[in-house]
C-alpha cells in the first residue's frame, strides 16, 4: 500500500480532518466548561472534586504530558505505516501540549501563588518536582515560538531540527516532575515514562540503523528540503 | 474601583449556606424517597443521640460542607484518588467489628461494634483537619478524648507511647496494592500526647455516625497533627514502652517524622507548609503553628521541632 495515495492518505491531506483533529484537541478543556460553571453557580461541583484548584493543575499537567507523547507518537506512526502526511498534524499536537502547560503554569502562578513571583521563585530553586517542570516548560517556549514554517527558513532546516529535538528533554522532564509530585502511588508517572522510553527507544534504533550518510551537499540538501511544514523531519 | 482582598473570596460566599450545607441531608432524604436510590450517594447511618455540645470550636472560620468532608479523603486502601474513598468505601463493612486495647495495660478490654458508641459520653467538637498536604477542613467531629478510653485500661508505668493499628483486609480493600505504603496502616503518639484533651476518637460527625470514607467505625483525630496522624477505622491501640513504628514515616523517614505537628515553618521537603487551601475557599491561607492549637505547645517544651519534624 502506498500510503500517500491511499484512501488513508487521502484522509490525512483533507482540511477538514486537521479540523476535526484540531476540535478534538480542545476536548478536555471544553469538558471542563461545565463543571466549572456549576462550581461558580452552585459553589462545589463534584467533577472538579473538593479542592477545584488543584484538580485542575494536575488536570492540566497530565494533558500536557498526554499531548507530548502524542506528538511524539506522529514520527514513528508515519514512518512504520508510511503515512508522511501525518506530518501535518505535528506541529498543531505540539502546540497543543504547549498550550494546556500555559494553562498548567498560569493555574498554578495565578491561583496557588497569587502572582506572587517572589513565591514562585523560591518554589522554583527549592523543590525539584517545581525545578523540572519549569525547565520542562521553559524548553518548550522556543519550539512554541519557532513553530512556524517562517523560523524553518530563516534557521535552516538542520538547525531548526535539532533545536525541536528539545522535545525530547521537554517531555522527560514532564514525566520526572509527574514522578517527583506523587507521593507513593507512582503507577501513572511510570506509565508515561514507559511510554516515552517506548517512543524513545524507536528512535535510538532508527538512528543506529541509518547508513552512514556521505557527508551533505548544502545545494543538494537545500533543493531535497522544501521548508513546508508538509515535510517537516523529527 | 472595588477590588477585594483574596482571602474574601470564596465559592461559599455566592452560595447561600442552606444549599451547601443542606445538600447532603436533601440527597438522603432523596434515597430515603427512593428518588435517587440509584446514585449511590453516602448513605448516613442514624443520627446519634446525646451529644453533648462543647466549646471546643474554631471561632469565626466556616464549617467545612458535609458534601467536601466526605468527598475528599486520603483512605489509600480504597484507591488513592481523593474521590475514590467515597466510592470504594460505601460496602464496607463495620459491623461486626472489634477493637482491641492492651499492652502495657493492667485491664485490657476489647469492644464491638455496639460498645464503640458507649465507651464514654458523646461530645461535639468542631475542630480544623491539616492534610501534610497543603489542604485543610473544618469538621464537626463527634466523639470522646482518647484519654477516657486510656484512663479505663489502666496504662502501667512502662507504657510511654500509644500504638494504633487499622483495619486492613485484601478482599474488602483489593486497591491497597496500589498504595505504595506498607498495609495495615499504623500510627503512634506519645503517651502524653495520647491523654491530652484535644486528642479524640471520633465515632461521627455532623451529627452523625462517621461515614466509611472518613475512617467509620472508630477513628482518630489530633487536631494539632498532619491528618495523617489521625488514622481511620481503628482495630487496635496497644500501649507500649518504645516509639512505635508509623507507616508513612516507614515509606519516607525524611518526609514524615513521628511528630507531625503542624508547622508553617517547618516545610516538608518537596513543597512549603506555609500556607494552606481551606476545601471551598479560592485562596490560600497562613497555616497556623500545631494547626492554631497553642495549647499543646507545652508537651514540646525544649525540643528541636526543626528534627523532631
Amino acid at each position: 500500500m502506498r500510503g500517500s495515495e491511499s484512501v488513508l492518505g487521502k484522509l490525512l491531506f483533507s482540511r477538514w480532518t486537521k479540523v476535526v483533529a484540531f476540535a478534538a484537541c480542545l476536548v478536555p478543556i471544553l469538558l471542563l466548561a461545565r463543571p466549572l460553571w456549576m462550581l461558580a453557580t452552585a459553589g462545589y461541583s463534584p467533577d472538579l472534586t473538593a479542592n477545584p484548584i488543584e484538580y485542575i493543575t494536575h488536570y492540566t499537567g497530565t494533558w500536557t504530558i498526554r499531548f507530548l507523547l502524542i506528538t511524539l507518537c506522529i514520527t514513528p506512526l508515519r514512518k512504520i505505516f508510511n503515512q508522511p502526511k501525518l506530518t501535518r498534524y505535528r506541529r498543531m499536537l505540539g502546540l497543543f501540549a504547549f498550550f494546556y502547560v500555559c494553562l498548567h503554569f498560569l493555574t498554578w502562578f495565578v491561583l496557588d501563588k497569587f502572582f506572587s513571583f517572589s513565591e514562585m521563585w523560591a518554589d522554583i530553586i527549592k523543590r525539584r518536582y517545581i525545578t523540572v517542570g519549569m525547565l520542562g516548560f521553559a524548553m518548550l517556549l522556543p519550539l512554541a515560538v519557532t513553530s512556524t514554517a517562517g523560523w524553518v527558513r530563516r534557521l535552516g532546516f538542520a538547525k531548526w531540527q535539532r533545536l525541536h529535538r528539545l522535545i525530547y528533554f521537554a517531555a522527560l522532564a514532564g514525566v520526572i516532575h509527574y514522578y517527583w509530585l506523587v507521593k507513593s502511588d507512582v503507577r501513572l508517572p511510570l506509565m508515561y515514562g514507559a511510554m516515552l522510553a517506548v517512543l524513545m527507544a524507536y528512535r535510538f534504533f532508527m538512528w543506529k540503523q541509518m547508513p552512514p550518510k556521505p557527508a551533505p551537499i548544502p545545494a543538494q540538501r537545500a533543493a531535497a528540503t522544501t521548508p513546508n511544514t508538509a515535510s517537516l523531519p523529527d | 474601583m472595588l477590588i477585594r482582598k483574596p482571602a474574601d473570596l470564596r465559592f461559599s460566599d455566592v452560595t447561600p449556606k442552606p444549599l451547601y450545607v443542606n445538600r447532603r441531608r436533601f440527597l438522603a432524604g432523596s434515597i430515603a424517597l427512593g428518588a435517587f436510590g440509584a446514585l449511590g450517594g453516602t448513605a448516613r447511618s442514624a443520627k446519634l443521640e446525646d451529644v453533648k455540645k462543647t466549646s471546643y470550636n474554631v471561632g469565626d472560620e466556616k464549617v467545612t460542607p458535609l458534601e467536601l468532608i466526605t468527598h475528599y479523603n486520603n483512605y489509600y486502601e480504597f484507591g488513592t484518588d481523593k474521590e475514590d474513598p467515597a466510592k470504594n468505601a460505601q460496602n464496607f463493612r463495620t459491623s461486626p467489628w472489634t477493637l482491641k486495647v492492651e499492652g502495657e495495660v493492667a485491664k485490657p478490654l476489647t469492644f464491638d461494634h455496639d460498645s464503640l458508641m458507649k465507651i464514654a459520653p458523646l461530645e461535639e467538637r468542631i475542630y480544623r483537619h491539616r492534610c501534610v498536604e497543603a489542604w485543610s477542613i473544618v469538621v464537626p467531629w463527634i466523639g470522646f478524648p482518647l484519654n477516657a478510653l486510656l484512663k479505663q485500661v489502666e496504662p502501667t508505668p512502662k507504657a510511654k507511647y500509644v500504638a494504633f493499628e487499622t483495619y486492613f483486609d485484601t478482599k474488602q480493600m483489593p486497591l491497597a496494592r496500589w498504595g505504595g505504603i506498607g498495609f495495615p496502616y499504623v500510627e503512634g503518639l506519645r503517651l502524653d500526647e495520647a491523654m491530652h484533651p484535644l486528642t479524640l476518637l471520633a465515632v461521627g460527625l455532623y451529627g452523625e455516625a462517621l461515614p466509611n470514607q472518613d475512617g467509620a467505625p472508630i477513628r482518630l483525630v489530633v487536631p494539632w497533627k498532619y491528618g495523617f496522624k489521625s488514622a481511620k477505622s481503628l482495630v487496635k491501640i496497644r500501649l507500649v514502652a518504645k516509639q512505635p513504628p508509623t507507616t508513612w514515616n516507614l515509606s519516607a523517614p525524611n518526609e514524615y517524622g513521628f511528630y507531625s505537628n503542624v508547622n508553617p515553618q517547618v516545610d516538608h521537603p518537596r513543597w512549603s507548609q506555609a500556607k494552606e487551601r481551606r476545601l471551598g475557599d479560592l485562596f490560600k491561607r497562613n497555616t497556623l503553628m500545631f494547626n492554631g492549637y497553642s495549647e499543646v505547645a507545652s508537651l514540646y517544651a525544649g525540643m528541636d521541632l526543626r528534627k523532631n519534624f
